[in-house]
């Protein structure tokens, strides 16, 4: 089993993005099951979703405690959520940010994490970019799926066009394309033999 | 056909193939998007002849919701928590009319102190009301279940609450296989009202009864629920037959083959349990699970028989009787074989509390070791309470408990 927390804050699309995540797995014939994390339910409040991706049937209920990735919504979070707690010592971690990853002051958790397993997006840019709205969620979806493999781009555009409109939908798609290239460039720059 | 929907969806979806010709509610968390969902189908067109009454509460939804199936319209609402509360005299007044309403409860906490989460409080405040509870495990469940329950409902002339728990399955995306219109169709016949209020054949309903009768009625209101327990089997049966699908009964029996211990459990917790159990399984102890699906009425002989073989039985439910302690637990006291299993109640995932499969095996491992008391408080912070107990000690004006316990909560214990 594969298990994503999305941390961010109300109106950032934080559990449209586990959602969207698994109907892409779904798409792939796998098994999911996304759900919310709600406390008081107002914009700019923490929230939390998850996403468990399986081959077989998911009958847990439980929240997601030891994440295989955590996905950031927002990094102003840092200091008020424990945003890594539980990860898993090869988990992934994604970052929405247009810093360098050494600036933002992640915690060790995230340090000790192998070589190609962390990676920052300025998915808000992109969004503004793409789709004209600050909401960073479809980017950094794209990335997630350039950064762990384990749903392919075709198929989380596939699920976008479920959800939306056709304008909508495509501008979203782009922005996804967008976060994913820039990741997997990122990726295999980190493979590539250093000079 | 197989979809990845939301259990609100899925519900409002199902809802709307059962073909009510009323829908009747009033908003209040985790159920809103069940009504927002019809809402949006009943003005569009695709839920259609049906007729959306927004109200101004849930004590209106409810007393609507009778009108309109007195007047011979398939009716359903959805309510949760504090809305249930607020309905409450009509919650009664729908079952002893004898009225087929079809309500979705998503099971949520009720204040004070007020609570959006999931437990099933609300629903054990209503158990002695007349209707049939339903509980389920998985959003396919509580999708099918409401097509059972309108069948249920009126065949039987008793309404039928389905209870799925508040933001586990209301808000959780998994995969529902819907169900199709034709398979609806051929399940569920035209409603055929046993009392209609027709102007050309006029009758009155909601009699005053006095002592003369009191008794006679309310009896044969108790009646009607023991036909539904011979009813919800063969029903839940037929609709295996079309769909290929288990859902409903009045029990879901898991390894209980040769269990010496078992759980005992209601909604979506069940899922973890059975996670838990196969562990323990794998490891080579004699656990299992009995899933209750029909709470009311309570299928005491059916429990007793399931639980035959049992040295432990072990009640975990998401709500308890202040002073008392397991409502789920004391029914299944009732039912227990003559032969006398150890009970155990675990009072689990109050006001939104996570249950893990760890929880579950911590359980079975006091269980096992003869450590877990009659009853027990699943993850209870004994130093936070032993603090409040010191304050209310010490001092005469301790103040709002609730807040105290927030503030200990969020220092640590720390002294301000």
């Amino acid at each position: 089993m594969f298990q994503v927390r999305i941390h961010g804050r109300g109106g950032q699309g934080v559990v449209t993005a586990a959602e969207l995540l698994a109907v892409a797995a779904f798409d792939r014939g796998r098994h999911a099951q996304a759900f919310p994390s709600f406390g008081s339910e107002r914009t700019g409040a923490p929230v939390v979703s998850y996403c468990r991706i399986d081959d077989h049937e998911i009958r847990t209920r439980e929240p997601i405690d030891a994440p295989d990735a955590v996905i950031v919504q927002d990094v102003t979070l840092v200091h008020h959520v424990d945003l890594f707690g539980g990860l898993r010592p090869s988990g992934y971690v994604l970052v929405n940010t247009s810093l360098p990853l050494g600036e933002l002051g992640l915690d060790d958790n995230v340090a000790a994490l192998p070589g190609g397993h962390v990676a920052g997006c300025p998915a808000t840019e992109l969004a503004l970019a793409h789709v004209g709205r600050a909401v960073p969620n479809v980017p950094l979806l794209g990335a997630f799926c350039a950064l762990t493999g384990e749903v392919p781009l075709e198929a989380l555009a596939r699920a976008l066009r479920h959800r939306f409109a056709r304008e909508v939908a495509e501008r979203n798609v782009a922005a996804a394309s967008a976060a994913f290239d820039l990741v997997r460039d990122l990726e295999e720059a980190h493979r590539a033999p250093t000079a | 056909m197989l979809q990845q929907l939301e259990g609100s969806r899925a519900v409002a979806e199902t809802v709307a193939r059962c073909r009510p010709e009323v829908v009747c509610a009033y908003p209040i968390s985790p159920q809103t998007h069940i009504i927002e969902a019809l809402g949006a189908m009943v003005k569009d067109g695709r839920l259609a002849p049906c007729e959306f009454i927004n109200v101004e509460s849930e004590y209106a939804a409810m007393s609507v919701s009778i009108g309109a199936s007195a007047a011979g319209a398939r009716t359903y609402t959805a309510t949760a928590s504090q809305g249930l509360l607020f309905m409450i005299e009509a919650v009664y007044n729908a079952a002893g009319l004898g009225l087929p309403v079809v309500m979705t409860l998503a099971n949520r906490a009720i204040g004070a102190p007020i609570n959006i989460w999931n437990d099933h409080s609300d629903a054990m405040a209503v158990r002695d009301a007349g209707w049939i509870q339903l509980f389920a495990e998985t959003n396919q469940e509580a999708a099918d279940l409401h097509v059972q329950a309108f069948r249920l409902a009126e065949a039987l002339s008793v309404p039928v609450m389905v209870c799925m728990d508040g933001f586990i399955l209301t808000h959780a995306v998994e995969a529902v296989d819907l169900i199709d219109q034709a398979v609806v169709d051929s399940f569920l016949p035209p409603y055929e009202p046993r009392q209609v209020l027709d102007p050309d054949d006029p009758v009155s309903i909601g009699a005053m009864v006095g002592p003369e009768a009191f008794e006679e009625v309310r009896y044969l209101a108790h009646l009607r629920q023991l036909d539904a327990l011979e009813l919800i089997p063969s029903v839940a049966e037929e609709f295996a037959a079309l769909t290929g699908r288990a859902s409903g009964g009045l029990l879901h029996p898991y390894r209980l083959e040769d269990a010496e211990t078992v759980i005992v459990a209601m909604g979506s917790v069940l899922g973890t349990i059975k996670d838990a159990v196969d562990a323990r399984r794998e490891a080579g102890e004699r656990v299992g699970v009995l899933g209750v699906a029909a709470f009311r009425p309570f299928p005491i002989a059916a429990v007793a028989d399931a639980l035959h073989g049992a040295r432990r039985v072990i009640v975990v439910e998401k709500a308890f009787s202040l002073g008392m302690g397991g409502v789920l637990a004391t029914d299944v006291a009732t039912a227990s074989p003559a032969s006398g299993p150890d009970l155990a109640t675990v009072v689990a995932g109050l006001g939104g509390r996570p249950i893990t499969r760890r929880d579950v095996e911590g359980v079975l491992e006091r269980s096992a070791r003869g450590t877990l008391p009659r009853l027990s408080f699943l993850n209870l912070d004994e130093d936070v309470v032993a603090r409040e107990r010191a304050r209310m000690a010490a001092s005469r004006r301790s103040g709002p408990f609730a807040e105290n316990v927030l503030r200990d909560v969020a220092t640590g214990g720390a002294r301000r």
